[in-house]
């Protein structure tokens, strides 16, 4: 019988439709002209303009700065509570936390992203850097927890026995055997965070405020007010860094425990 | 005070609803090799994790070398353990998880360096020392928890049926080898195991344990060749069971026993047991003698006329069960030189049984429950 070959024209047409608007930003990139979408040879004179502006600069460093900061106290957070969730696992409370945990993966973004507003409103933090950094917290902490659950599931906890009973204490058995074993995780849960909070957009759009704009409202107004060329480039590097962070931090996690 | 060396008094550990230890008492002597052997869930490994420091107990106390050591964490017991699941390090190599106990109680690199160097020799995995743990097979991984076990020179050694997970070759050759290593080290082993093979050839000593209790405690021997209880005498090797009366007990040492169906038998006594009393008797298969002509009748022999049901021939012998009154009596029998000489006993066949008076054990408890442990449980006709 003769291979049907409709499942791989489906996919052909899906992959493309995915695709292929990413791969002609990335082309166009590279293109100096202003508006046709025309070839016009390849160039790097985009991201040489990307580099000369102040504002994309700026951009650039209020992002890295949160997501940086975002990522460190999420994997803190995430790691702990991930910790707390699988050793007590069947505590009434923990199913209460897992569920707390769980919300901010399926709670649509616009819906968290208005109730942090409101919430910072009424607190009478100035919006700016420090309520971006928060509001990605939120959410960060979630992935985190929930890629470092991931690996606590299949953890053997007679190893921290063993470390106990040969001499190391709750401390040391935590630092020499514990967190060495959940590295993986943590550190897949840690870049996943920062790709997070590099590229969000709906969230940070409603926390921000002045001064704290980052790459994605950046890349907003610019659009708003016509750059296109430069976006290209902007979101080329955008994608090359977010796209580098995802596929390292699945290779850590699809890394059997142990091998590391 | 007392010469125990590892000291469990009045031990008892219960989780939720699960009472695991019930007021156990027990004593390891230095440099001996004690087993707790009893069926999964009776208790054995809670006690081992009460000397690991793993568990604390509800009640009673435990004390390691005349010192109380309840409330201490396992960190600071000169105890180390052998886990069923070996749980080595995944992340450190073969060295660095034998050196982890050195390494943490912080001592000269250059020392931890000749020790680890010393147990690596030991276990005879020098050339394996920077694996890691998933690169090794099951024997190994095994020697190398031994390894890292013993590098802390703990007064006692904790192993948690550390076999249990090893085909049954090589099984027997970490048997030789835990043994080996006993003798070398001279160290304390308590060993906890549900295979009576592993505990009767390794051990000075055995508990055997059931329902969280202690149902005797004695040399491998004794515990084989005169056993307290139903439970004992049921789970480790065969047995058969006779339910009678004491009718009498004409000197200090024999008893008098009426058995519903049966001729009277005569049986040792070792205690103080009453005339009048109800008695179980274990009588162990092989002690029991089968032929087909009567043998002479003499004092303190037991002599019965039986129906042979069953015939197993097994090589080195013959298994043979036997209908005796309301009785189904199971008789090993070892093969001499002219075995093949004799007339074979068959099926159907009519015969005599018979077994000295030392060889039947009066129990102090019996449970019915025990018969469902034996090989082929008995038949009583009526039942």
């Amino acid at each position: 019988m003769r291979r049907s070959r409709f499942p791989i024209a489906v996919t052909g047409l899906v992959l493309a439709f995915l695709y292929l608007p990413i791969l002609i930003l990335v082309a166009n990139s590279f293109n100096p002209a202003r508006y046709s979408s025309r070839w016009e040879g390849f160039s790097l004179v985009w991201y040489a303009k990307l580099f000369r502006s102040p504002e994309i600069w700026q951009a650039v460093r209020n992002t890295l700065l949160i997501a940086v900061s975002v990522t460190a106290v999420s994997v803190v957070l995430g790691t702990l509570a991930a910790y707390a969730l699988h050793r007590w696992s069947s505590s009434r409370l923990q199913r209460l936390h897992f569920t707390l945990i769980y919300q901010p993966l399926v709670v649509p973004e616009i819906l968290m992203g208005i109730s942090l507003l409101m919430a910072f409103v009424a607190v009478g933090v100035p919006l700016g850097l420090f309520t971006i950094f928060l509001a990605h917290v939120t959410f960060c902490v979630s992935f985190v927890a929930m890629t470092v659950l991931g690996r606590l599931q299949d953890f053997d906890f007679s190893v921290i026995e063993a470390a106990r009973d040969l001499g190391a204490s709750p401390w040391q058995s935590t630092r020499r055997v514990l967190i060495p074993m959940l590295m993986p995780g943590i550190v897949a849960g840690g870049l996943l965070a920062f790709t997070l909070s590099v590229d969000d957009f709906v969230i940070t759009f409603f926390v921000a405020g002045p001064g704290s704009t980052t790459l994605p409202l950046r890349i907003y107004s610019m659009i708003k007010y016509g750059a296109p060329p430069l976006i290209n480039a902007l979101s080329t590097l955008l994608l090359a860094v977010t796209l580098s962070a995802v596929l390292l931090s699945q290779h850590l996690a699809d890394r059997r425990s142990g091998a590391g | 005070m007392n010469s125990e060396f590892l000291e469990f008094r009045d031990i008892s550990k219960s989780f939720g609803a699960i009472r695991a230890v019930a007021g156990v008492s027990l004593g390891l002597k230095k440099g001996e090799f004690f087993s707790l052997l009893g069926p999964s869930g009776c208790g054995k490994t809670t006690m081992l994790r009460l000397a690991a420091g793993f568990e604390e107990p509800d009640a009673g106390r435990v004390f390691l070398d005349g010192r109380d050591i309840t409330d201490l964490p396992p960190d600071k017991r000169k105890v180390n353990t052998i886990f069923q699941s070996y749980a080595l390090f995944p992340h450190m190599t073969v060295r660095d998880n034998i050196a982890f106990g050195l390494a943490i109680a912080k001592r000269p690199k250059r020392e931890i360096r000749a020790e680890v160097g010393r147990m690596l020799e030991l276990i005879r995995m020098g050339d394996q020392a920077g694996k890691k743990p998933d690169q090794l097979s099951g024997g190994q991984k095994q020697r190398v928890a031994v390894a890292r076990a013993l590098i802390n020179k703990p007064d006692v050694l904790l192993l948690d049926e550390p076999l249990a997970a090893l085909d049954l070759k090589l099984r027997q050759k970490m048997l030789i080898e835990l043994d080996l290593i006993h003798d070398e080290v001279g160290i304390t082993f308590l060993y906890v195991t549900h295979d009576q093979a592993e505990a009767m050839s390794l051990s000075d000593r055995i508990a055997v344990m059931d329902g969280g209790r202690i149902e005797q405690v004695g040399t491998p021997a004794e515990i084989y060749e005169s056993p307290r209880t139903s439970f004992v005498a049921a789970f480790i090797g065969d047995t058969n069971f006779l339910e009678g009366r004491i009718f009498d007990c004409p000197d200090r040492d024999y008893c008098r026993i009426a058995i519903p169906g049966l001729p009277e038998v005569v049986s040792f006594n070792d205690r103080a047991i009453q005339p009048g009393q109800p008695t179980y008797l274990s009588i162990r298969p092989e002690k029991v003698h089968i032929s087909h002509e009567r043998p002479e009748t003499e004092a303190r022999r037991n002599l019965l006329p039986a129906v042979v049901e069953d015939v197993i021939y097994l090589g080195s012998n013959t298994k043979y069960w036997v209908r005796a009154g309301s009785y189904r009596i199971q008789v090993l029998r070892q093969h001499a030189r002219y075995f093949l000489d004799e007339q074979p006993i068959r099926w159907k066949d009519p015969c005599w049984i018979w077994w000295h008076a030392d060889d039947g054990f009066m129990l102090d408890h019996f449970r019915k429950a025990d018969e469902s442990l034996l090989a082929v449980p008995p038949q009583r006709v009526g039942d």
